[in-house]
This record gives C-alpha cells, sequence and structure tokens, in this order.
C-alpha cells in the first residue's frame, strides 16, 4: 500500500494558519534565514540540484529559471506567484494557500533574494475571494514581525480567465490588461512584468523551496522520481469512493492513486478512464494505469500531469459526452488572439456537438484528428496547444465511444 | 456618478490598478456599471475601447446590472458528471428564470461558471463568491432562503 508524503503540506492541519508564531514554532523562516546566509549563485545552484520542478505544469527546472533572471544584471525584478489555479477539478493551490500561506510567502522571499527582486505579486483567482484575505492577513505579519526584511509582497486578484495560468497572460493582467499572451521570446524571466526581469512560479513551487534549505537539496532529489523529484499534491475527482487530495512521491503509480488512496470505484462499477492534470489533460485508459505520475512518464503516454487533478470516470460514462463539456470550456477559455486557437476550438466544440447529439459522419472523427494536431503545433499559447488533447486521446483510445454516436 | 468615480480614484496610483478598480465596483454593486467604464478610462488615461475591452475580457466581471445575489452554476467536467444540470434545472424552475437571466424583482441572477475549485465535493454552486458544496435539486430551497 502507498503512503502519502507530506512536504508542500507539511503544516497542514499542525499550524494555525492565520497565526505566523505557530509557522516560526514549526521552523518556520528558517529556509530564508540559510538562503541569506549563502551567496545568491550558491542559493540557485542548490536549488538546481534538488531537481524541483515546476508545478505548474510545464515542469521547468526552478533553479535554472531562477538563474535566467539572476543573470540579467537588471535593476528591478520580479518574483510572481501563480494562484490562478483554474484547472477545472483542480484545488491544491487552495490548499496549501489557506492552511500554511506563510510558506509560500517564505519560498516567494528566497526567489526574490536570489534573483535579486524586492518585490512579489501573488496573482490569486477571483473565485478564491476568501483566499485572498488570507494572504493579505499572512503579509501582514510577516511584514510585523519583519521576517521578510526589504521585500514586499502584493495579492492581485485575477477575475475568471484561465488563460491567465499561462504565464505572460497572468503578467498581462498585473498590469491591467486583457489577459493575453504575449509572443515569446522574450520570456518572463528576462523581460516579464513592466518589462523586467520576472520570474513566475506555481504556488506549490514556491511552498516547496523553505524546505529544500532547510534539508537539503540532496533530501529532495532522492525522494519520488529521479527525472522529476519530490512530491506531487492531487486532487481526485470523480468516479472515486474517496474524493479527497493527497500528497505522493512522484513515483507514485496512477493505479495506486486511484486505487490505494482512492478506495477504488463506487458501486462496485469497473473503471473506465481518468483524465489527469486538469480538463487539458490526456485521458487515459485502464491498459496504463501502472505509469508512474512524474512528469516524463505522464508525457511518455500522451498524458500530462498538470495541476496534479484526477478526474476518474466509471463505466456508465459515455465519453463523448463528457469531452463535448471539455470543448466547450476551451471555446468559451480561448483568448482569441490566435487564429487556431481561436477558430479551432469553436470548429472542435461544434463537431463533437455534432456527434454528441447523433448527426455525426465517420468523416468528422479524420477532421476531429487533424483540427487537434494542427492546433497542437500552431497554437500560440499552452491554451490552445493543450486543448485538443483530451480530443486525441479519446479518439485513439475510446474509439468505440466515438463510433456508438455515429449517424 | 461621483460615488463611482470615488471607488475608481482609489486604484489610479497603483500599476496596472484597473483591474483592482473594477473588482472594487463589483463589489460595491455586484456588477460595473456601463457608465463606470467611461470614468474609468479617464482616471487611468486610457481609451474607452480599451477599458470596455478589458472588463469584458474576463468572465467574473459583469458590464450591466444583475440581481443582488448571483448565483453561478459550475459546468466542469468534474461537476458535470456528479449531477450539475439537475442543479440547474431545479434552479430556473424555483426562481422561474432561465440560465442568464434576472428575476423580475432584481433579486435573484443565473449564470454558468467554470471550476471555482471546490471539487471536493461536485456538484459546486456559488452565491456572491460563497461556495456551496454537494448541492442537489433537494437543497435549493434553503439555499435560496438563506438569500435575505
Amino acid at each position: 500500500m502507498a503512503e502519502e508524503m507530506r512536504i508542500v503540506l507539511r503544516n497542514y492541519g499542525k499550524i494555525d494558519p492565520l497565526n505566523i508564531e505557530d509557522y516560526l514554532k514549526a521552523g518556520g523562516y528558517k529556509g530564508l534565514e540559510k538562503a541569506r546566509a549563502m551567496s545568491q549563485i550558491d542559493l540557485i545552484n542548490e536549488v538546481k540540484k534538488s531537481g524541483l520542478r515546476g508545478r505548474g505544469g510545464a515542469g521547468f527546472n526552478a533553479g535554472a529559471k531562477w538563474s535566467f533572471s539572476y543573470n540579467t544584471g537588471a535593476e528591478v525584478k520580479y518574483v510572481v506567484c501563480n494562484a490562478d489555479e483554474g484547472e477545472p477539478g483542480t484545488y491544491k493551490d487552495r490548499i496549501i494557500m489557506e492552511n500554511d500561506p506563510q510558506s509560500l510567502l517564505e519560498g516567494m522571499a528566497i526567489c526574490g533574494y536570489a534573483i535579486g527582486a524586492q518585490k512579489g505579486y501573488i496573482y490569486c483567482r477571483g473565485e478564491y475571494p476568501y483566499v485572498v484575505d488570507i494572504l493579505n492577513q499572512a503579509i501582514d505579519q510577516a511584514k510585523a514581525k519583519g521576517v521578510l526584511g526589504d521585500f514586499d509582497i502584493e495579492v492581485r486578484m485575477g477575475a475568471g480567465a484561465y488563460v491567465c495560468g499561462e504565464e505572460t497572460a497572468l503578467i498581462e493582467s498585473i498590469e491591467g490588461h486583457r489577459g493575453e499572451p504575449r509572443f515569446k521570446p522574450p520570456f518572463p524571466p528576462v523581460a516579464g512584468l513592466w518589462s523586467n526581469p520576472t520570474i513566475v512560479n506555481n504556488v506549490e513551487t514556491f511552498a516547496n523551496i523553505p524546505v529544500i534549505l532547510e534539508k537539503g537539496a540532496d533530501w529532495y532529489s532522492s525522494i519520488g522520481a529521479k527525472s522529476y523529484p519530490g512530491t506531487k499534491v492531487l486532487t481526485l475527482t470523480g468516479d472515486v469512493n474517496n474524493r479527497i487530495f493527497i500528497e505522493v512521491p512522484t513515483d507514485t503509480t496512477i493505479r495506486q492513486v486511484i486505487y490505494d488512496f482512492g478506495g477504488g470505484i463506487p458501486d462496485n462499477k469497473k473503471f473506465k478512464a481518468v483524465q489527469i492534470g486538469g480538463t487539458s489533460g490526456g485521458f487515459i485508459p485502464e491498459s496504463l494505469l501502472d505509469t508512474s505520475i512524474d512528469f516524463d512518464s505522464m508525457s511518455g503516454i500522451g498524458a500530462a500531469l498538470g495541476s496534479g487533478a484526477v478526474f476518474v470516470m466509471d463505466e456508465t460514462r459515455d465519453i463523448v459526452d463528457v469531452v463535448q463539456r471539455i470543448t466547450k470550456f476551451f471555446e468559451h477559455e480561448s483568448c482569441g488572439k490566435c487564429t487556431p486557437c481561436r477558430e479551432g476550438t469553436k470548429r472542435m466544440n461544434e463537431i463533437i456537438c455534432r456527434l454528441n447529439s447523433g448527426q455525426g459522419l465517420a468523416y468528422d472523427l479524420t477532421t476531429l484528428e487533424k483540427l487537434g494536431r494542427v492546433m497542437s503545433v500552431a497554437c500560440l499559447c499552452g491554451l490552445g496547444q493543450a486543448a485538443p488533447a483530451p480530443v486525441l486521446t479519446t479518439l485513439k483510445h475510446f474509439a468505440d465511444d466515438y463510433s456508438a454516436h455515429l449517424n | 456618478m461621483s460615488a463611482y468615480i470615488n471607488i475608481i480614484q482609489e486604484y489610479k496610483d497603483i500599476p496596472g490598478g484597473l483591474i483592482e478598480a473594477y473588482h472594487a465596483l463589483q463589489r460595491e454593486y455586484n456588477y460595473i456599471p456601463e457608465d463606470a467604464i467611461a470614468e474609468a478610462a479617464k482616471i487611468f488615461g486610457v481609451s474607452e475601447a480599451r477599458a470596455y475591452g478589458v472588463a469584458t475580457f474576463y468572465s467574473y466581471f459583469k458590464v450591466g446590472e444583475r440581481g443582488r445575489y448571483v448565483i453561478r452554476i459550475c459546468e466542469s467536467a468534474p461537476c458535470h458528471v456528479a449531477g450539475a444540470a439537475e442543479v440547474v434545472k431545479a434552479l430556473e424552475q424555483q426562481l422561474g428564470i432561465k440560465m442568464g437571466e434576472t428575476t423580475g424583482d432584481g433579486k435573484f441572477t443565473l449564470e454558468f461558471c467554470e471550476c471555482v475549485g471546490q471539487c471536493q465535493a461536485t456538484p459546486v454552486i456559488t452565491v456572491n463568491s460563497k461556495p456551496y458544496l454537494d448541492v442537489s435539486p433537494e437543497k435549493i430551497p434553503g439555499i435560496l432562503s438563506e438569500c435575505q
């Protein structure tokens, strides 16, 4: 039986999140103290060596990302926390921020010192006004206590745009604009917020940093999968007995997640599919359940770890009906800046609706596949590139569901 | 009109403060009054088109009136398979309006939304941003009666 390992959620249920004294008693801000006693280069190398990769979905080595900003030598730099979790079925960042907001602030302050930034922003989704209150209280306490030194943190509220999870769209939104992704390069670590070097990391990524400093890069890199070490917080939804959140080492398998932690499928029904990583993740059939959840293993089977959402479907679910919900989502959330995404998500939804209503023809399946392939390479940002994944993976693994809908 | 100006003015000197100003307006009125956009454009020194473009880009903002209680129903996949459609039906029936509409007395507005991040207990609805979990048609009368 696989077991949980709580690193990011180390203080969950053990401290009063609204009392900084509790966090300090639990060893909080020791990581920052240690970081500040190191040179910036040594600190960045330590984070690099830990192997920590971004927990927001792109999986880039965090220390390497930081080094790009450090190397710019610019005077003004920013640290931005992406707390705009909008992937359906995901609520892990909320759990972290509600239960241990100081560990996020500490992680950001460590990053600030490493790259030479004095200002941080937390971009928290508009659907979480109650989390914004918690963060503001935590920041006030940290300032009063003086633990952040000269590093300032401000909370900005998103306003319900899924695309703002993309880092350049998020930056546009903090600047007060429509959240449309930018052309890259330049990448944010070199030219981001108000054209200054900016590190954008996810809540979960930052919450890992203090522990890495405290216990060392070698300790961290020995946990879980070699190429994507550490743990991942997962949220289980759909047809699974335990609809819970868990934190597990990254070499845990999908089967263990669904059966050991999730308690399997309710009402003695059979498993049909699982979609991991949120709405843009691929659908995974029974035959691939022994895959480990780490980033590279998931990419290897044409799926994604993404946000860590685990959406389970039992044998009674009609895949085409679920996919229609997803294509509608992307049609709505496409920002409209680039043509392949704006038109592609619309046509994709149109075809899926036709299939779902029993009016589809075999020709539609070929078109869907071709459209999906084009979008995954031609769209400007991750939203459009990932949008076809649920369609393409279900066409591949659940072809029978589609055939059953054909006219 | 001057009430809008006072609210917006507070965010004038914050870099990128336009969105924060819209949040503040919406906290006050539950929506962004159409006239306030022209004021915001003036105060932030951007064109009206740009200010309008920002306000309408984000689904959390609503330009133009809506009810005192905005009920949003999540239609993302996890809520969908948990029975969100029945919740929609019950809300429409009991309020006598369709999704996207506001009751005649200006009390309730029904809207679809995407995931609100409370997926441990689906289906989920929010009433003025407050989440209600594990919602079923039977729970709707109780939730509505809380809105006084």
